[in-house]
């Protein structure tokens, strides 16, 4: 299905949920509110016409100057084919984009829909702070558990030191300037 | 969508006669199988609950080998990073180059030179066998058989001398950039490439006779861990791990790019046992499944070389003018590309300048190990080797 029809689809069912559709360019994308995300994620996979199981990925991105948290879902619709054997094919693809507060940032979680999302939301609250309610594991994946701010944030300060492990050599800083 | 499907049965091959046991007194231990371990490929630590011999559950940590390749993307040019993707995915550096330069070729629309395109693909799919092999050695050498592992690196030092006078380098290549690739195949390239085809191809019926088909080998791989097409698809997993349990889903076929389309070959999925030789144990999604799989792909490999150095037009530029120093138009794209351990997708965001806003890569390998702590449960301790060597992960792409 081409994605206007999918966008149109979507719109259709949440309309006060969508605020956004972008069907064009290379990555034609909904935005969408966080507070019924979890309802819109299982229509997504549950609908006959879409059938969205697989999550490729969940990036987040720090959005510093509109104060928002995005994470992008990138989904695929797998098709299965008529002769047992052939190949299978893409029925649909589409990605959707969720804003939040960066001072208040909480999505709901999507793990017991897609088992994917179950380490990609760790990582998105461990390197962005995006607080993912109903996660069944919230904690950090990549960084240390004892590890203060989230790293990929834009104003993230670097540590001058980690359990007296310094990050300064007598050369200087070894924070990055830019 | 049938909830149950996803869940994992209890493996019916264990098989304890509790009431017989009496009063004998079981305790379960917590044991680490720690980050520096022969059998995990890399840093990777799982704690393991058992009961005897009996895992009851597995849980991975992973980010020992975090090195924030995310955050130095937001610093540097696309062509400044192409570095860092050689080191995602270590043994498979050439298919991290290029999933990334489509990446972002895709995002600014450059156009890539029709013979920058067929290199590619012959260095991608050198790439793939070149990967393949370490997985076959490894895994032979996890499941206690040492000799498959020597033969799989003597055949790896034919391909690193080739990308060698490629490009200079044995594993980190940084040679196919946005736009192209970067230097042109050096004189007496196809010669020596065609050679080490014509040499390979029948080794690949050798290591059957090895390592496949092996009493022993089977006995270890088969139906252990299988893993459904459904759980497959829900949990993420792609490349050989996935087509291991049926869906005959290659992104080389499915969404074409670079030129695929125009090769003819086949995309192998997971085989039942016994019929076409293949011993009976064996079911589809098993261990033993996720390992042949890389062995029918590697032959697929060769074809594809072949016919890519028959189609290759013999000169023309390599790079695309002027795309190091391209701007990077506000908006986002994401692509994804078959990479030997699944799908490698980079999501890029631009916001006008020349440095991406954000970066992310999506490791095949991450997702393929999050499935461990769901599947790893009644299994035995001898089983978790068989497992993660049948993922195939490497902690680079893990953790970047």
């Amino acid at each position: 299905m081409a994605p206007e029809a999918i966008l149109k689809i979507l719109q259709e069912t949440f309309p006060d949920e969508v605020t956004e559709v972008m069907p064009e360019g290379v990555h034609p994308h909904a935005v969408v509110r966080p507070d019924r995300w979890h309802d819109i994620a299982l229509f997504l996979r549950d609908d006959e016409r879409l059938g969205f199981d697989w999550l490729r990925c969940i990036s987040g991105v720090d959005h510093i100057e509109d104060k928002l948290l995005t994470a992008v879902y990138d989904l695929h619709a797998t098709g299965k084919p008529d002769t047992p054997g052939a190949m299978w094919h893409v029925r649909n693809e589409i990605a959707i984009k969720v804003h939040v507060d960066r001072d208040n940032a909480h999505i709901p979680s999507v793990a017991d829909v897609w088992p994917t999302a179950d380490w990609h939301e760790r990582e998105a609250y461990d390197l962005l702070g995006i607080i993912f309610d109903g996660h069944p594991d919230p904690r950090r994946i990549l960084c240390c558990d004892d590890w203060v701010g989230h790293p990929l944030r834009k104003d993230y300060e670097f540590p001058l030191e980690y359990h007296g492990i310094p990050a300064v050599t007598e050369y200087g800083q070894t924070r990055p300037q830019h | 969508m049938a909830e149950k499907t996803l869940e994992f049965q209890p493996d019916l091959n264990v098989d304890f006669d509790r009431e017989a046991m009496g009063d004998v007194q079981t305790e379960e231990m917590i044991i680490n199988m720690g980050p520096q371990h022969p059998a995990t490929h890399g840093v990777l630590r799982i704690i393991l609950r058992t009961d005897g011999e009996l895992i009851l559950e597995a849980t991975p940590y992973i980010g020992y080998l975090h090195r924030c390749a995310e955050r130095i993307g937001e610093n540097l040019q696309p062509y400044q990073w192409v570095p860092i993707t050689d080191r995602l995915d270590y043994l498979a550096g050439m298919n991290n180059n290029h999933a990334f330069a489509i990446a972002v070729e895709r995002l600014c629309g450059i156009e890539v030179p029709e013979r920058a395109v067929y290199i590619r693909v012959i260095a991608a799919e050198l790439n793939r066998i070149a990967s393949h092999l370490v997985s076959f050695g490894c895994y032979g050498m996890d499941m206690g058989a040492f000799t498959p592992f020597l033969y799989a690196f003597r055949e790896r030092e034919y391909i690193m001398d080739l990308f060698e006078a490629m490009c200079g380098a044995r594993l980190t290549y940084s040679y196919i950039f946005p736009g192209g690739v970067r230097f042109d195949l050096p004189e007496g390239f196809e010669e020596r490439c065609r050679e080490f085809l014509d040499y390979f191809e029948p080794k690949i019926d050798e290591y059957n006779d090895l390592l496949s088909f092996n009493h022993i080998f089977v006995n270890r791989t088969a139906d252990v861990v299988t893993i459904s097409a459904e759980q497959a698809i829900a949990y993420g997993l792609s490349g050989p791990v996935l087509r291991a349990s049926g869906p005959k889903w290659d992104l080389r076929k499915v969404r074409p790019y670079d030129f695929y389309d125009r090769f003819d070959f086949e995309v192998p999925v997971g085989v039942e046992g016994g019929h076409d030789g293949i011993p009976h144990k064996i079911v589809v999604g098993d261990s033993w499944n996720r390992y042949f799989m890389r062995l029918l792909e590697m032959k697929q490999s060769v074809r594809i070389v072949r016919q890519a150095l028959d189609q290759m037009p013999t000169d023309g530029p390599v790079k695309a003018k002027g795309a190091n120093n391209v701007k990077l138009p506000s908006g986002s794209a994401y692509f994804e590309g078959e990479n030997p351990r699944g799908q490698l997708g980079f999501y890029i965001e631009g916001d006008g300048s020349k440095i991406p806003y954000r970066l992310k890569a999506r490791g095949p390998s991450f997702c393929n190990l999050s499935i461990c702590s769901a599947a790893c449960r009644n299994i035995l301790i001898a089983d978790m080797p068989a497992f993660i060597g049948s993922i195939d992960i490497v902690m680079g792409e893990v953790d970047r």
